[in-house]
């Protein structure tokens, strides 16, 4: 229930939509912020991983004899020590698991199916002796064939990761096990009729493969299981509710015995909405009475954390020679590492939601495989598809002769339209969006021999869900933000800032906490773009159920009715001017309180609809050196619908951080492995994320022209949509520096020089 | 691995610890002296969120042993404001918005002090090129960038005494 | 009493007995930046470290007679700061200052890059085409010996046990010289070389190259000096069809492999572009007035 008063077009703002600083800014300039593996408790024991060397193979034999008898471990678990569970569904986010998954991903069951899948951990005193006592558990396996390639997965004839996996989605059910675990159809219109009106049709393929978030913080927590049952644990999570539910289903224990303290978190991108070390941690804990704390290496994050999916996008355009795109077919083949639950879905929704297609279909299939289960990557999915749809848009363009802005402003969906997946698009300003980045100075910029300029566009659906949130006033006329949302990009600053609007308060005022999980009320994870949607209505619900009972307080203080107290500028106002009485502040209020009626405090659980989806357009230069394949971005600007950015800045952030994780995604990231399915590359030396001397400076467009009427302030969701354009932009700006098209990511020198060169 | 004792001057105390023979400045600093503030993100000298300052050298802290911080200076990132006064760096971080997670922050900070130190008024490529051994995941390094250039120009303005 | 597994000792010949005497298995530390990787991955787990940082004679850059002795642990930033030795040999200090960060050359070292043994350290072509000299102490005593001869193969050099390299000298340098480094990578830092490339060239007044040495990185199991390259540019003004040649000479050099860092015919093509790039840098170098 939102106050319509607050509505979305409001001017006269005097906090929303400025740039303080965030009021937990100087713990994290001053190395302060406790973080996962910041936190120390006495007598707290260091806990290691042994993980499988092999990609796939039997588990015949853990020996742990010999690590448990060496002198200072303290601990040692394998799946053993875990209870069975069942194949429940998992709240993660934009993550999908079953119970079973996460729990034999955390410790592996019979089968290891990666390289790096852990199979035993143990506790000891120092590293030095954990790490020892790793060397002594002995595991005995039978290695089997293992697969690797997506379309290599989905042969018939492919090594099995699981006998009793068979597809979902087809019909009739399959009696033949198979690694792809589903099959997924979004239609609609009749694609045959679509086709055969076409005057042009387009056909590519495209691939991507895996990629990691990459977030600079490994995964840390620290588990401290009590004797009476009741257990602690601090972590960085996206989501501190979610480990709390994940790790009592996986060790079969109750909510209510374990608690759970959000340290700040460095970085997740979706990567950190699932858990690896928690349970472990914590049944480590509970054989020892002891803390535990488990920090993984930055190799162990490349071998053993979820990346995203690697994928093969197939696509298939009609248009007519205006450019009117009147049939569309996709493929999508989306790897989901040992486990199933790829993004296919989401990737099948959001692959053609920026145009107004009338004939159209998706075909998703999730694949398990011999890597590490993937995890959410910021629009999961959605990246994947708009290489391939973008990239086809652009081929289309240039055969027809069209400006690729112009081609998808014909194409574009407005308000009142219905998506290809099905939803109605009500505010919305896409058009807008692709017209901003068509006036940007950037568009017409002169360009140099080997200089090209590629344009793409993105959408996510953004979510709202489960949050709470809580405010309570000071004595003194102060106020806190308490919600339970991880703050990974600034969100503290945005929680503050709306609740000082919506209180009258100057920012300075207002702090923004995030508590743990017995603190506040249950908040589901910080992800899918929806903290400052969901996460900020319920602070401006809760903040002006404050200002209602800062009113009723004022009248009973003034004697007069409450209908005659208007709150204006942190202050009520009586509006029976036969009253004569002064302005009472929040602070003269918030002094009296026991006087009428006790603290002042409110808190607020909902569930958000309404979420506004996001639409994005990037424009992208490169400059290529024919000679060696090199690829410099010289400029970049990205425009999106981002309804009503509340703190700028932080927005801006969010564009120009996806904008680099995208440009790495399409140059240099990928993962290797060799021939025995051993991922190559664990390390950031050779898996290249963009450093601060291969990015320009990124201009941002922040459109607000159609604001979410059903947030207070109008907010739309904005992480993720700045992921989804990069790819297919600068695969398009190097197609118009080069002349080559370059179908598959990513566009390293060795493969960009060999297709110039006719090779590839 | 054994122990050694080792004194240094940290953030400009003298300190005495003991360290191991195999154990890394990063991790001493973290484990042995409580100093937190300095990050590992991969521990291999490839991402720099272990930035400290050694004899007025920048440096990786899990690239040095512990014992090599015997006999001399080390600064950290809970040595860049002094007296509870924030250095313009810092400051300019917070006013830019120059940080979403982090968690790369104290690393990044650490580097353009020594930077400064060196040179006053670089150019945005000079700053790029020299923070290129910092990894940052969320901000696409736009506003650290531009933190850096403005707290710069703003130490320059004031003289330059730090 | 547990025996020592660190040691700092203040001179040469300490650092010298300290290997000689050692019962197990040894590591040298200079800047560190490649040793304590290889620690934490265990793919080195020596019984005994052997830090080299007190040693004098280790740091620092001197004159000698025109030519530069540069200690073999010097830190890289240390050389990129040192104004005559950027003057007289800015390709051997670019190559010096790309390697890893600034984080990275505050500590690591020619004489790390060069005794670590990887086929694609930076350093090292740029030292073989300036003909710099290994000076190397031992249980044997003093001697020296062209860089190229001290790198085995990947991991290795022809040191012999307990023996130290303690110094690389730059020879006194002809008026007219000029040197270059460039090498291949994705990013535009922080990468190990795809391929790396090297040239050092003097020129007569006319501008007519008199001697050119050209080493290339990351295309054999150790950095080549690929005299038919250098041989190629001799007695040319570095005319297109001069440097085609030394391009065709560096192309049949090459023996790289295919690794996750680049394929074979990726690293013998740019082998020849990059070089002929150095070539063009050190030949304005060396007409613009390059000097000893």
């Amino acid at each position: 229930m939102n106050d319509a008063t607050h509505a979305a077009n409001a001017t006269g703002l005097k906090v929303v939509g400025q740039r303080p600083i965030r009021p937990d800014g100087a713990d994290k300039v001053t190395g302060r912020a406790v973080f996962g593996a910041d936190v120390h408790l006495p007598g707290m024991l260091i806990g290691r991983v042994k993980r499988s060397p092999h990609a796939h193979a039997r588990i015949l034999r853990i020996d742990t004899s010999a690590a448990r008898a060496l002198p200072g471990v303290k601990a040692v678990v394998t799946s053993d020590d875990f209870p069975r569970v069942g194949s429940e569904a998992l709240e993660q986010g934009e993550g999908s698991a079953t119970l079973v998954d996460v729990a034999d991903n955390c410790l592996a069951r019979g089968k290891v199916l990666y390289a790096g899948h852990a199979v035993a951990a143990v506790a000891a005193v120092s590293s030095e002796i954990a790490e020892r006592a790793l060397d002594l558990i002995t595991v005995e396996y039978e290695v089997l064939p293992h697969v690797i390639d997506v379309e290599a997965a989905m042969a018939p004839d492919a090594p099995l990761l699981n006998e009793r996996l068979f597809t979902a989605g087809v019909t009739p059910r399959p009696t033949t096990p198979s690694n792809i675990a589903q099959k997924t159809v979004v239609a609609r219109g009749d694609v045959a009729k679509g086709f055969a009106a076409a005057e042009v049709v387009h056909e590519g393929r495209y691939v991507t493969v895996p990629v990691h978030q990459g977030y600079i913080e490994p995964h840390a927590c620290v588990a401290w299981a009590g004797a009476d049952g009741q257990h602690q644990i601090w972590c960085s999570s996206q989501g501190h509710f979610a480990v709390r539910a994940m790790c009592a289903k996986v060790l079969g224990l109750e909510l209510r015995d374990i608690r759970v303290y959000p340290a700040e978190i460095g970085g997740g991108f979706g990567g950190k909405t699932t858990v690896y070390l928690e349970p472990v941690a914590l049944a480590l804990s509970r054989q020892c009475g002891r803390p535990v704390r488990m920090v993984m290496s930055r190799e162990e994050v490349f071998l053993a954390s979820g990346p995203t999916s690697g994928g093969v996008v197939e696509v298939r355009l009609g248009a007519m020679k205006d450019g009117t795109i009147v049939a569309a077919e996709v493929t999508l083949k989306f790897q989901a590492g040992a486990f199933p639950g790829s993004p296919v879905g989401a990737g099948s929704m959001a692959a053609l939601a920026c145009y107004a297609i009338e004939h159209a279909v998706v075909t998703g299939y999730d694949v398990v495989c011999n890597r590490p289960k993937v995890a959410a990557y910021r629009a999961p999915g959605a990246p994947i598809a708009a290489f391939g749809v973008e990239s086809a848009i652009d081929e289309l363009a240039v055969i027809l002769g069209m400006d690729p802005i112009d081609l998808r402003i014909r194409n574009a969906v407005k308000p009142g339209m219905k998506a290809v997946y099905g939803a109605s698009f009500r505010e919305i300003a896409f058009v807008e969006t692709l017209q901003a980045i068509q006036a940007h100075p950037q568009y017409r910029a002169p360009l140099g021999p080997n200089q090209g300029r590629g344009v793409a566009a993105g959408f996510w659906f953004n979510i709202g869900g489960e949050s709470s949130a809580a405010v309570h006033v000071d004595e003194d006329g102060g106020a806190t933000v308490i919600t339970s949302n991880p703050d990974i990009g600034g969100s503290r600053a945005s929680m503050a800032m709306m609740a000082a609007e919506t209180l009258g308060l100057p920012i300075e005022r207002v702090r923004a906490t995030i508590a743990d999980t017995t603190a506040i009320g249950f908040s589901a994870l910080t992800g899918g773009s929806r903290v400052t949607f969901a996460t900020g209505m319920a602070v401006v619900q809760a903040a002006q159920r404050v200002v209602q009972d800062l009113k009723r307080r004022a009248a009973l203080t003034w004697e007069c009715e409450a209908d005659q107290v208007e709150w204006r500028d942190g202050a009520a106002y009586c509006t029976d001017a036969s009253k004569e009485v002064a302005p009472l502040s929040l602070r003269d209020l918030a002094s009296r309180s026991a006087r009428t009626g006790g603290p002042i405090s409110a808190e607020v659980s909902l569930n958000a609809q309404g979420a506004g989806p996001g639409f994005g357009v990037h424009v992208c230069d490169v400059e290529v050196d024919p000679e060696t394949g090199r690829t410099t971005v010289l400029r970049y600007t990205a425009a999106q619908d981002v309804g009503r950015a509340i703190h700028p800045a932080y927005v801006e952030g969010q564009l120009q951080g996806g904008v680099a994780q995208g440009i790495g995604w399409a140059l240099n990231e990928e993962y290797v492995y060799d021939a025995k399915g051993v991922l190559q590359n664990p390390g950031f030396l050779d898996y290249r994320m963009p450093v601060a001397s291969d990015l320009p400076m990124i201009d941002t467009i922040l459109i607000e022209s159609a604001p979410n009427p059903r947030h207070p302030y109008g907010a739309k969701g904005v992480g993720e949509v700045p992921i989804v354009p990069p790819l297919a932009a600068v695969a398009n700006a190097v197609q118009r520096a080069t002349g080559v098209r370059m179908r598959a990511l990513p566009i390293s020198p060795p493969r960009l020089l060999a297709a110039l060169d006719g090779e590839g | 691995m054994s122990r050694v004792r080792i004194e240094a001057v940290v953030n400009g105390e003298p300190v005495e610890f003991l360290g191991g023979t195999r154990q890394s400045l990063l991790d001493a600093l973290r484990d042995e002296l409580q100093l937190t503030g300095t990050k590992e993100g991969c521990g291999t000298g490839d991402c720099g969120a272990c930035s400290v300052i050694v004899d007025g050298r920048l440096v990786c802290s899990c690239l040095m042993l512990a014992p090599e911080a015997d006999g001399r200076t080390v600064e950290t990132i809970e040595g860049l404001a002094k007296n509870g006064v924030m250095h313009p760096l810092q400051q300019q971080f917070l006013e830019q918005a120059a940080l979403q997670c982090g968690f790369c922050t104290p690393g990044f900070l650490v580097a353009a002090k020594a930077l400064l130190d060196r040179n006053p008024d670089p150019t945005e490529s000079e700053v790029r090129y020299w923070l290129a051994g910092n990894l940052c995941r969320c901000t696409g390094y736009d506003k650290i960038v531009r933190a850096v250039m403005d707290a710069a120009a703003q130490m320059r303005a004031a003289g330059g005494a730090r | 009493m547990s025996e020592q597994d660190y040691v700092e000792p203040a001179t040469v010949g300490a650092a010298v007995a300290a290997l000689a005497a050692a019962r197990g298995s040894t590591r040298l530390l200079a800047g560190g930046t490649d040793v304590l990787v290889q620690l934490r991955s265990g793919r080195v787990r020596p019984d005994l470290i052997v830090n080299l940082r007190r040693i004098p004679e280790l740091a620092g850059v001197r004159s000698e007679d025109g030519a530069f002795v540069i200690g073999a642990a010097t830190p890289c930033a240390v050389l990129g700061e040192h104004a005559a030795l950027a003057r007289a040999w800015p390709g051997v200090i670019e190559a010096a200052t790309l390697i890893g960060s600034k984080q990275v050359q505050g500590r690591a070292s020619l004489g790390g890059n060069l005794c670590n043994g990887s086929p694609a350290a930076d350093s090292v072509p740029a030292l073989i085409a300036a003909g710099a000299v290994a000076l190397i102490d031992g249980p044997a005593g003093r001697r020296e010996c062209p860089i190229e001869a001290v790198p085995a193969g990947p991991g290795r050099t022809t040191l012999a046990p307990a023996e130290i390299l303690v110094a690389i000298r730059l020879p006194a340098r002809p008026v007219r010289s000029g040197d270059a480094y460039l090498r291949l990578i994705p990013r535009t830092e922080m990468d190990i070389a795809v391929v790396g490339a090297a040239v050092n060239l003097t020129v007569d007044a006319a501008g007519v190259v008199t001697a050119a040495r050209v080493a290339l990185g990351a295309v054999a199991p150790t950095a080549l000096r690929v005299d038919a390259a250098g041989a190629a540019l001799v007695g040319s003004t570095l005319d297109a069809a001069a440097i085609e040649r030394m391009q065709a000479a560096v192309r049949a050099a090459c023996r790289p492999i295919d690794d996750k860092r680049g394929t074979i015919a990726y690293r013998t093509q740019v082998a020849g572009v990059l070089a002929g790039r150095a070539a063009r840098i050190a030949h304005q170098r060396a007409t613009q007035g390059g000097q000893a």
